[in-house]
Protein backbone atom coordinates (compact mmCIF):
# COMPACT_ATOMS: atom_id res chain seq x y z
CA UNK A 1 0.00 0.00 0.00
CA UNK A 2 1.16 3.21 -0.61
CA UNK A 3 -1.07 5.56 1.02
CA UNK A 4 -0.62 7.04 4.24
CA UNK A 5 -3.03 6.42 7.12
CA UNK A 6 -4.14 9.80 7.53
CA UNK A 7 -4.67 13.24 5.71
CA UNK A 8 -2.91 15.06 7.87
CA UNK A 9 0.38 15.17 9.59
CA UNK A 10 -0.14 16.12 13.09
CA UNK A 11 2.15 13.79 15.25
CA UNK A 12 3.87 10.74 14.97
CA UNK A 13 1.87 9.49 17.75
CA UNK A 14 -1.20 8.71 15.66
CA UNK A 15 1.23 7.55 12.60
CA UNK A 16 1.33 3.36 12.23
CA UNK A 17 4.79 1.71 12.03
CA UNK A 18 3.35 1.57 8.13
CA UNK A 19 3.01 4.94 7.60
CA UNK A 20 6.95 5.67 9.29
CA UNK A 21 8.32 3.00 6.98
CA UNK A 22 6.38 4.56 3.86
CA UNK A 23 7.51 8.09 4.64
CA UNK A 24 11.34 7.04 5.14
CA UNK A 25 11.46 4.51 1.83
CA UNK A 26 9.82 7.32 -0.34
CA UNK A 27 12.75 9.87 1.23
CA UNK A 28 15.21 8.08 -0.07
CA UNK A 29 14.25 8.32 -3.24
CA UNK A 30 13.40 11.79 -2.85
CA UNK A 31 16.85 11.95 -1.43
CA UNK A 32 18.15 10.97 -4.79
CA UNK A 33 16.51 13.25 -6.61
CA UNK A 34 17.98 16.68 -4.83
CA UNK A 35 21.20 14.92 -5.24
CA UNK A 36 20.71 14.97 -9.03
CA UNK A 37 22.21 17.71 -11.02
CA UNK A 38 18.52 19.00 -11.82
CA UNK A 39 17.22 18.59 -8.43
CA UNK A 40 13.36 19.45 -9.46
CA UNK A 41 9.96 17.05 -9.85
CA UNK A 42 7.04 18.37 -11.22
CA UNK A 43 4.35 16.40 -8.43
CA UNK A 44 2.87 19.12 -6.85
CA UNK A 45 2.81 21.36 -9.91
CA UNK A 46 -0.63 22.04 -9.16
CA UNK A 47 -0.76 22.37 -5.18
CA UNK A 48 -0.50 25.64 -3.50
CA UNK A 49 1.13 25.38 0.52
CA UNK A 50 0.84 28.13 2.79
CA UNK A 51 3.84 27.76 5.01
CA UNK A 52 2.06 29.14 8.27
CA UNK A 53 4.69 30.47 11.14
CA UNK A 54 3.09 31.32 14.83
CA UNK A 55 6.51 31.31 16.32
CA UNK A 56 10.34 31.86 14.64
CA UNK A 57 12.00 29.35 12.93
CA UNK A 58 15.08 29.50 10.33
CA UNK A 59 15.68 25.46 9.43
CA UNK A 60 12.04 24.04 9.24
CA UNK A 61 11.26 26.83 7.53
CA UNK A 62 13.33 26.56 5.01
CA UNK A 63 13.86 23.06 4.88
CA UNK A 64 10.03 23.41 3.92
CA UNK A 65 9.96 25.90 1.60
CA UNK A 66 12.71 24.00 -0.08
CA UNK A 67 10.98 20.79 -0.24
CA UNK A 68 7.49 22.34 -1.60
CA UNK A 69 9.93 24.14 -4.41
CA UNK A 70 11.87 21.27 -5.46
CA UNK A 71 8.27 19.34 -6.06
CA UNK A 72 7.37 21.94 -8.12
CA UNK A 73 4.68 23.48 -5.62
CA UNK A 74 3.45 27.42 -5.17
CA UNK A 75 4.62 28.40 -1.67
CA UNK A 76 3.51 31.24 -0.04
CA UNK A 77 4.52 32.08 3.28
CA UNK A 78 3.46 34.11 6.38
CA UNK A 79 4.95 34.85 9.99
CA UNK A 80 2.72 36.01 12.75
CA UNK A 81 5.06 38.96 13.53
CA UNK A 82 3.80 41.58 10.65
CA UNK A 83 0.44 40.20 10.10
CA UNK A 84 -3.07 40.77 11.14
CA UNK A 85 -2.74 38.39 13.91
CA UNK A 86 -1.24 41.29 16.18
CA UNK A 87 -4.39 43.20 15.35
CA UNK A 88 -6.61 39.92 17.23
CA UNK A 89 -7.80 37.99 14.22
CA UNK A 90 -8.51 33.98 15.15
CA UNK A 91 -6.22 30.95 14.30
CA UNK A 92 -9.69 30.09 12.18
CA UNK A 93 -10.33 33.16 10.57
CA UNK A 94 -6.66 33.22 9.77
CA UNK A 95 -5.86 29.95 8.40
CA UNK A 96 -9.70 30.50 6.55
CA UNK A 97 -8.81 33.86 5.30
CA UNK A 98 -5.33 32.01 3.56
CA UNK A 99 -7.48 29.43 2.11
CA UNK A 100 -9.57 31.43 0.41
CA UNK A 101 -7.52 32.09 -1.65
CA UNK A 102 -7.54 28.50 -3.10
CA UNK A 103 -4.97 27.03 -1.08
CA UNK A 104 -4.36 22.97 -0.89
CA UNK A 105 -1.72 22.58 2.25
CA UNK A 106 -0.72 24.24 5.68
CA UNK A 107 2.33 24.11 7.05
CA UNK A 108 2.24 24.99 10.42
CA UNK A 109 4.42 26.15 13.17
CA UNK A 110 2.89 27.46 16.76
CA UNK A 111 3.87 27.91 20.24
CA UNK A 112 0.37 26.36 21.30
CA UNK A 113 0.47 22.28 22.02
CA UNK A 114 -2.92 21.08 19.99
CA UNK A 115 -2.93 23.93 17.43
CA UNK A 116 -2.57 21.72 14.27
CA UNK A 117 -4.90 19.48 15.63
CA UNK A 118 -7.34 22.36 16.31
CA UNK A 119 -7.01 23.75 13.08
CA UNK A 120 -7.52 20.26 11.22
CA UNK A 121 -10.93 19.79 13.09
CA UNK A 122 -12.12 23.39 11.49
CA UNK A 123 -10.59 23.78 7.99
CA UNK A 124 -10.49 21.67 5.13
CA UNK A 125 -6.82 21.25 4.25
CA UNK A 126 -4.20 19.02 4.51
CA UNK A 127 -2.52 20.10 7.90
CA UNK A 128 1.15 19.76 8.45
CA UNK A 129 2.36 20.35 11.87
CA UNK A 130 6.08 22.06 11.78
CA UNK A 131 6.15 22.29 15.53
CA UNK A 132 3.33 23.12 18.23
CA UNK A 133 4.69 24.23 21.87
CA UNK A 134 6.46 21.69 23.56
CA UNK A 135 4.16 18.72 21.87
CA UNK A 136 5.19 17.48 18.70
CA UNK A 137 7.77 17.81 15.82
CA UNK A 138 6.90 15.09 13.45
CA UNK A 139 8.79 15.72 10.54
CA UNK A 140 12.26 16.59 12.56
CA UNK A 141 11.65 12.74 14.28
CA UNK A 142 11.28 11.52 10.90
CA UNK A 143 14.55 13.08 9.70
CA UNK A 144 16.29 11.93 12.69
CA UNK A 145 15.04 8.37 12.58
CA UNK A 146 15.88 8.55 8.62
CA UNK A 147 19.57 9.46 9.23
CA UNK A 148 20.16 7.43 11.51
CA UNK A 149 18.78 4.02 9.68
CA UNK A 150 21.05 5.36 6.73
CA UNK A 151 23.71 5.93 8.64
CA UNK A 152 23.38 2.39 11.03
CA UNK A 153 20.53 0.34 9.46
CA UNK A 154 17.43 -0.83 10.59
CA UNK A 155 16.37 0.82 13.72
CA UNK A 156 14.80 -1.95 15.35
CA UNK A 157 17.28 -2.96 18.40
CA UNK A 158 19.53 0.18 17.93
CA UNK A 159 19.70 2.41 21.42
CA UNK A 160 18.80 5.90 21.16
CA UNK A 161 19.82 8.56 23.71
CA UNK A 162 17.84 11.69 24.01
CA UNK A 163 20.00 14.17 26.00
CA UNK A 164 19.12 17.36 27.20
CA UNK A 165 16.05 19.88 27.86
CA UNK A 166 13.27 16.89 27.50
CA UNK A 167 10.45 18.97 29.50
CA UNK A 168 10.26 21.52 26.95
CA UNK A 169 11.54 19.50 23.69
CA UNK A 170 8.82 18.51 21.26
CA UNK A 171 11.70 16.82 19.20
CA UNK A 172 12.42 14.69 22.39
CA UNK A 173 8.46 13.46 22.15
CA UNK A 174 8.25 12.69 18.64
CA UNK A 175 11.55 11.32 18.54
CA UNK A 176 10.47 8.84 21.46
CA UNK A 177 7.01 8.10 19.67
CA UNK A 178 9.08 7.42 15.90
CA UNK A 179 12.14 5.37 17.73
CA UNK A 180 9.57 3.01 19.89
CA UNK A 181 7.16 2.35 17.07
CA UNK A 182 10.48 1.41 14.82
CA UNK A 183 11.56 -0.90 17.46
CA UNK A 184 14.28 1.09 18.89
CA UNK A 185 16.00 1.35 22.24
CA UNK A 186 15.15 4.78 23.74
CA UNK A 187 16.71 6.79 26.56
CA UNK A 188 16.21 10.09 27.97
CA UNK A 189 18.52 11.75 30.10
CA UNK A 190 18.62 15.48 31.23
CA UNK A 191 19.13 17.14 34.82
CA UNK A 192 16.00 15.51 36.75
CA UNK A 193 14.32 19.41 36.77
CA UNK A 194 14.13 18.63 32.72
CA UNK A 195 13.13 15.47 32.73
CA UNK A 196 8.94 15.10 32.88
CA UNK A 197 7.11 12.90 35.56
CA UNK A 198 6.04 10.07 34.63
CA UNK A 199 8.28 9.58 31.14
CA UNK A 200 8.97 6.45 31.68
CA UNK A 201 5.38 5.44 31.04
CA UNK A 202 6.11 5.67 27.51
CA UNK A 203 8.64 2.93 27.63
CA UNK A 204 11.80 4.87 27.69
CA UNK A 205 14.92 4.13 29.90
CA UNK A 206 15.73 7.31 32.28
CA UNK A 207 19.15 7.81 33.13
CA UNK A 208 20.56 10.98 35.28
CA UNK A 209 24.68 10.35 34.26
CA UNK A 210 25.41 11.36 30.62
CA UNK A 211 28.61 9.11 30.67
CA UNK A 212 26.25 6.00 31.65
CA UNK A 213 24.09 7.25 29.25
CA UNK A 214 26.81 7.35 26.32
CA UNK A 215 27.95 4.39 27.29
CA UNK A 216 24.99 2.54 26.65
CA UNK A 217 24.04 4.26 23.56
CA UNK A 218 24.74 3.47 19.69
CA UNK A 219 23.52 7.09 18.96
CA UNK A 220 23.49 10.14 20.86
CA UNK A 221 20.45 12.71 20.05
CA UNK A 222 21.91 15.96 22.06
CA UNK A 223 18.85 18.64 22.63
CA UNK A 224 19.33 22.33 23.25
CA UNK A 225 18.72 23.99 26.39
CA UNK A 226 15.28 26.01 25.19
CA UNK A 227 16.12 28.84 27.83
CA UNK A 228 12.65 30.76 25.68
CA UNK A 229 10.40 28.15 27.35
CA UNK A 230 11.61 28.20 30.83
CA UNK A 231 9.51 30.57 33.00
CA UNK A 232 11.29 29.40 36.14
CA UNK A 233 15.03 28.59 36.72
CA UNK A 234 15.34 24.78 36.55
CA UNK A 235 19.79 24.31 36.94
CA UNK A 236 21.77 26.77 38.56
CA UNK A 237 23.46 28.29 35.78
CA UNK A 238 24.21 27.29 31.55
CA UNK A 239 28.29 26.54 33.12
CA UNK A 240 27.14 23.93 35.54
CA UNK A 241 24.82 22.50 32.85
CA UNK A 242 27.43 22.35 30.15
CA UNK A 243 30.09 21.31 33.38
CA UNK A 244 27.79 18.01 34.11
CA UNK A 245 26.06 17.24 30.62
CA UNK A 246 27.57 19.21 28.09
CA UNK A 247 29.32 16.73 25.45
CA UNK A 248 32.75 17.16 24.55
CA UNK A 249 35.48 15.17 22.82
CA UNK A 250 36.92 14.15 26.20
CA UNK A 251 33.71 12.37 27.26
CA UNK A 252 33.84 10.60 23.95
CA UNK A 253 37.18 9.51 24.33
CA UNK A 254 36.50 7.33 27.73
CA UNK A 255 33.77 5.39 26.12
CA UNK A 256 34.92 1.72 24.99
CA UNK A 257 33.03 2.49 21.40
CA UNK A 258 32.17 5.10 18.99
CA UNK A 259 28.98 6.73 18.92
CA UNK A 260 26.88 8.78 16.56
CA UNK A 261 25.77 12.54 17.44
CA UNK A 262 23.01 14.01 16.22
CA UNK A 263 21.52 17.38 17.13
CA UNK A 264 17.98 19.13 15.24
CA UNK A 265 20.12 22.82 15.65
CA UNK A 266 20.13 25.09 16.38
CA UNK A 267 23.19 24.16 18.49
CA UNK A 268 24.82 26.14 21.40
CA UNK A 269 28.39 25.41 21.02
CA UNK A 270 29.91 24.88 24.25
CA UNK A 271 26.60 24.45 26.04
CA UNK A 272 25.37 20.67 25.28
CA UNK A 273 27.96 20.12 22.74
CA UNK A 274 31.30 21.28 22.02
CA UNK A 275 32.45 21.91 18.87
CA UNK A 276 35.30 19.36 18.46
CA UNK A 277 32.10 17.17 18.94
CA UNK A 278 29.56 19.02 16.82
CA UNK A 279 32.35 19.72 13.79
CA UNK A 280 33.51 15.95 14.29
CA UNK A 281 33.55 12.71 12.13
CA UNK A 282 30.61 11.53 14.58
CA UNK A 283 28.65 14.29 14.20
CA UNK A 284 25.97 13.59 11.42
CA UNK A 285 24.06 16.81 12.50
CA UNK A 286 24.60 18.46 8.66
CA UNK A 287 23.79 15.16 7.42
CA UNK A 288 20.40 15.62 9.30
CA UNK A 289 19.53 19.02 7.77
CA UNK A 290 20.47 17.28 4.13
CA UNK A 291 17.64 14.65 4.73
CA UNK A 292 15.03 17.00 6.43
CA UNK A 293 14.40 18.29 3.01
CA UNK A 294 14.12 14.65 1.32
CA UNK A 295 12.10 13.47 4.03
CA UNK A 296 9.52 16.95 3.87
CA UNK A 297 9.02 16.26 0.16
CA UNK A 298 7.92 12.41 1.38
CA UNK A 299 5.62 13.74 3.75
CA UNK A 300 4.13 16.48 1.42
CA UNK A 301 4.28 14.23 -1.28
CA UNK A 302 2.32 11.38 0.17
CA UNK A 303 -0.34 13.71 2.30
CA UNK A 304 -1.04 15.88 -1.03
CA UNK A 305 -1.29 12.48 -3.11
CA UNK A 306 -4.37 11.14 -1.95
CA UNK A 307 -7.75 12.27 -3.38
CA UNK A 308 -9.91 14.32 -0.91
CA UNK B 1 -10.49 -15.11 -16.38
CA UNK B 2 -9.56 -15.37 -20.33
CA UNK B 3 -5.89 -15.39 -20.49
CA UNK B 4 -4.21 -15.80 -23.83
CA UNK B 5 -0.65 -16.54 -24.72
CA UNK B 6 1.12 -13.88 -26.81
CA UNK B 7 4.71 -14.91 -26.51
CA UNK B 8 6.51 -18.11 -24.52
CA UNK B 9 9.87 -18.45 -23.49
CA UNK B 10 11.46 -19.54 -27.01
CA UNK B 11 10.00 -16.55 -28.62
CA UNK B 12 11.23 -14.22 -26.05
CA UNK B 13 14.22 -15.18 -26.42
CA UNK B 14 14.69 -15.21 -30.26
CA UNK B 15 13.21 -11.42 -29.87
CA UNK B 16 15.88 -10.69 -26.93
CA UNK B 17 18.76 -11.81 -29.63
CA UNK B 18 17.01 -10.31 -32.51
CA UNK B 19 16.75 -6.67 -30.54
CA UNK B 20 20.68 -7.06 -29.87
CA UNK B 21 21.37 -7.67 -33.45
CA UNK B 22 19.29 -4.40 -34.24
CA UNK B 23 20.94 -1.98 -31.83
CA UNK B 24 24.71 -3.58 -32.85
CA UNK B 25 23.27 -2.43 -36.38
CA UNK B 26 21.87 1.05 -35.56
CA UNK B 27 24.99 1.94 -32.69
CA UNK B 28 27.66 0.43 -33.93
CA UNK B 29 30.83 0.10 -31.30
CA UNK B 30 28.00 1.73 -28.52
CA UNK B 31 30.38 3.92 -28.47
CA UNK B 32 28.18 6.86 -27.31
CA UNK B 33 25.43 5.10 -26.27
CA UNK B 34 23.70 4.31 -23.20
CA UNK B 35 20.37 2.26 -21.61
CA UNK B 36 17.66 2.79 -19.12
CA UNK B 37 15.43 0.83 -18.35
CA UNK B 38 12.39 2.27 -17.00
CA UNK B 39 11.33 1.04 -13.71
CA UNK B 40 10.06 -1.20 -12.40
CA UNK B 41 9.37 -3.76 -15.29
CA UNK B 42 11.19 -2.26 -18.25
CA UNK B 43 14.46 -2.94 -15.50
CA UNK B 44 13.38 -6.35 -15.57
CA UNK B 45 13.76 -6.81 -19.52
CA UNK B 46 17.20 -4.38 -19.53
CA UNK B 47 18.53 -6.66 -16.83
CA UNK B 48 17.59 -9.89 -19.42
CA UNK B 49 18.93 -7.97 -22.42
CA UNK B 50 22.29 -6.45 -21.18
CA UNK B 51 24.33 -9.54 -20.73
CA UNK B 52 23.14 -11.17 -24.30
CA UNK B 53 24.19 -8.06 -25.70
CA UNK B 54 27.33 -8.59 -24.04
CA UNK B 55 27.76 -11.60 -24.95
CA UNK B 56 26.93 -10.74 -28.94
CA UNK B 57 28.59 -7.48 -29.50
CA UNK B 58 31.45 -7.61 -27.08
CA UNK B 59 30.83 -4.59 -25.07
CA UNK B 60 29.87 -3.46 -21.98
CA UNK B 61 26.74 -0.85 -22.85
CA UNK B 62 26.40 1.29 -19.45
CA UNK B 63 22.89 1.42 -18.37
CA UNK B 64 20.80 2.46 -15.64
CA UNK B 65 17.42 2.53 -14.25
CA UNK B 66 15.07 5.44 -14.32
CA UNK B 67 12.04 6.52 -11.94
CA UNK B 68 9.44 8.11 -13.46
CA UNK B 69 6.96 8.08 -10.42
CA UNK B 70 7.34 11.88 -9.45
CA UNK B 71 6.82 13.09 -13.15
CA UNK B 72 3.81 11.23 -14.33
CA UNK B 73 0.89 13.41 -15.10
CA UNK B 74 -1.73 11.20 -13.07
CA UNK B 75 -0.39 12.44 -9.99
CA UNK B 76 -3.99 13.17 -7.87
CA UNK B 77 -5.95 11.89 -10.29
CA UNK B 78 -5.72 8.27 -8.70
CA UNK B 79 -6.75 7.21 -5.28
CA UNK B 80 -3.58 7.02 -3.79
CA UNK B 81 0.12 8.33 -4.89
CA UNK B 82 2.31 5.63 -6.69
CA UNK B 83 5.08 3.91 -4.78
CA UNK B 84 8.43 5.27 -6.77
CA UNK B 85 11.32 3.25 -7.44
CA UNK B 86 14.82 3.31 -7.19
CA UNK B 87 16.88 5.52 -9.57
CA UNK B 88 20.02 4.71 -10.24
CA UNK B 89 21.96 6.13 -13.38
CA UNK B 90 25.75 6.69 -12.61
CA UNK B 91 26.53 8.49 -15.53
CA UNK B 92 25.26 11.92 -17.18
CA UNK B 93 22.96 11.40 -20.29
CA UNK B 94 24.40 14.72 -22.25
CA UNK B 95 25.60 14.24 -25.33
CA UNK B 96 24.48 10.72 -25.20
CA UNK B 97 22.10 8.23 -27.64
CA UNK B 98 19.51 6.85 -24.86
CA UNK B 99 17.87 4.02 -25.71
CA UNK B 100 15.04 3.88 -23.40
CA UNK B 101 13.72 0.21 -22.73
CA UNK B 102 9.90 -0.63 -21.25
CA UNK B 103 8.12 -4.04 -21.42
CA UNK B 104 4.90 -2.84 -22.68
CA UNK B 105 3.85 0.17 -24.28
CA UNK B 106 0.54 1.50 -23.69
CA UNK B 107 -0.73 4.65 -23.43
CA UNK B 108 2.70 6.50 -23.71
CA UNK B 109 2.18 7.97 -20.81
CA UNK B 110 4.85 6.53 -18.70
CA UNK B 111 7.36 7.08 -21.81
CA UNK B 112 6.25 10.94 -21.58
CA UNK B 113 6.91 11.30 -17.75
CA UNK B 114 10.11 9.39 -18.43
CA UNK B 115 11.56 11.52 -21.17
CA UNK B 116 10.70 13.98 -18.52
CA UNK B 117 12.48 12.48 -15.80
CA UNK B 118 15.46 11.64 -17.73
CA UNK B 119 16.45 15.74 -18.84
CA UNK B 120 17.65 15.92 -15.09
CA UNK B 121 20.36 13.93 -15.95
CA UNK B 122 21.72 16.17 -19.16
CA UNK B 123 20.61 17.05 -22.96
CA UNK B 124 20.90 13.74 -24.84
CA UNK B 125 21.70 13.63 -28.45
CA UNK B 126 19.11 11.09 -29.22
CA UNK B 127 16.52 8.96 -27.60
CA UNK B 128 15.34 5.68 -28.69
CA UNK B 129 12.58 3.68 -27.35
CA UNK B 130 12.87 -0.71 -27.72
CA UNK B 131 9.70 -2.28 -25.69
CA UNK B 132 8.78 -6.02 -25.64
CA UNK B 133 4.89 -5.56 -26.45
CA UNK B 134 3.85 -2.74 -28.30
CA UNK B 135 -0.25 -2.57 -27.55
CA UNK B 136 -1.27 -0.89 -30.90
CA UNK B 137 -4.27 1.63 -31.23
CA UNK B 138 -4.28 2.49 -27.82
CA UNK B 139 -2.30 5.62 -27.64
CA UNK B 140 -3.16 8.62 -25.50
CA UNK B 141 0.30 10.44 -27.09
CA UNK B 142 2.31 10.97 -29.80
CA UNK B 143 4.64 7.87 -29.00
CA UNK B 144 5.98 5.13 -31.28
CA UNK B 145 8.57 2.89 -30.74
CA UNK B 146 11.93 1.95 -32.20
CA UNK B 147 11.94 -1.63 -31.97
CA UNK B 148 9.50 -3.78 -30.56
CA UNK B 149 9.24 -7.39 -29.93
CA UNK B 150 5.84 -8.05 -30.91
CA UNK B 151 2.82 -5.68 -31.74
CA UNK B 152 -0.80 -6.54 -30.49
CA UNK B 153 -4.18 -5.76 -30.64
CA UNK B 154 -5.91 -4.86 -27.36
CA UNK B 155 -8.64 -3.72 -25.56
CA UNK B 156 -8.85 -1.34 -22.77
CA UNK B 157 -10.53 -3.70 -20.98
CA UNK B 158 -7.68 -6.09 -21.42
CA UNK B 159 -4.16 -6.38 -19.52
CA UNK B 160 -0.95 -7.46 -21.33
CA UNK B 161 1.02 -9.52 -18.49
CA UNK B 162 5.14 -9.88 -18.84
CA UNK B 163 6.33 -13.14 -16.58
CA UNK B 164 9.67 -13.45 -16.15
CA UNK B 165 11.00 -16.92 -14.44
CA UNK B 166 13.80 -14.71 -12.80
CA UNK B 167 10.24 -12.89 -10.98
CA UNK B 168 8.85 -15.98 -9.05
CA UNK B 169 6.99 -17.25 -12.67
CA UNK B 170 7.77 -21.00 -13.78
CA UNK B 171 9.10 -19.10 -17.66
CA UNK B 172 9.43 -16.20 -19.37
CA UNK B 173 5.90 -15.60 -21.09
CA UNK B 174 3.72 -12.64 -22.09
CA UNK B 175 -0.28 -13.02 -21.51
CA UNK B 176 -3.17 -10.77 -22.74
CA UNK B 177 -6.15 -11.06 -19.78
CA UNK B 178 -9.23 -9.81 -19.12
CA UNK B 179 -9.54 -6.89 -16.07
CA UNK B 180 -11.40 -8.14 -13.41
CA UNK B 181 -14.74 -6.06 -13.13
CA UNK B 182 -14.87 -4.65 -9.27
Amino acid sequence: MSQLSTRHLLGIKNLTPEDIHLILETAANFKEVINRPIKKVPSLRDITIANVFFENSTRTRLSFELAEKRLSADVINFSSSNSSVKKGESLVDTVNNILSMKVDMVVMRHSSPGAPHFLSRNVNANIVNAGDGTHEHPTQALLDSFSIQEKLGDLAGKKVAIIGDILHSRVALSNIFCLKKLGAEVMVCGPITLLPKHIESLGVKVELDVKKALQWCDVANVLRIQLERQQIKYFPSLREYSLYYGINKKLLEQLDKEIVIMHPGPINRGVELASDVADSEHSIILEQVQNGVAVRMAVLYLLAGSRN
Amino acid sequence: MQKRLVLDQQQIGIILRRFCHQLIENHDNFENTVLLGLQPRGSILMDHLAPILEEISGVKVPFGYLDATFHRDDFRRRDFPLKANETKINFLVEGKKVILVDDVLYKGRSVRAAMDAMIAFGRPQKVELMVLVDRKLTRDYPIMPDYYGIRVNTLDSQYVVVEWANQGQTENAVWITEKVKS
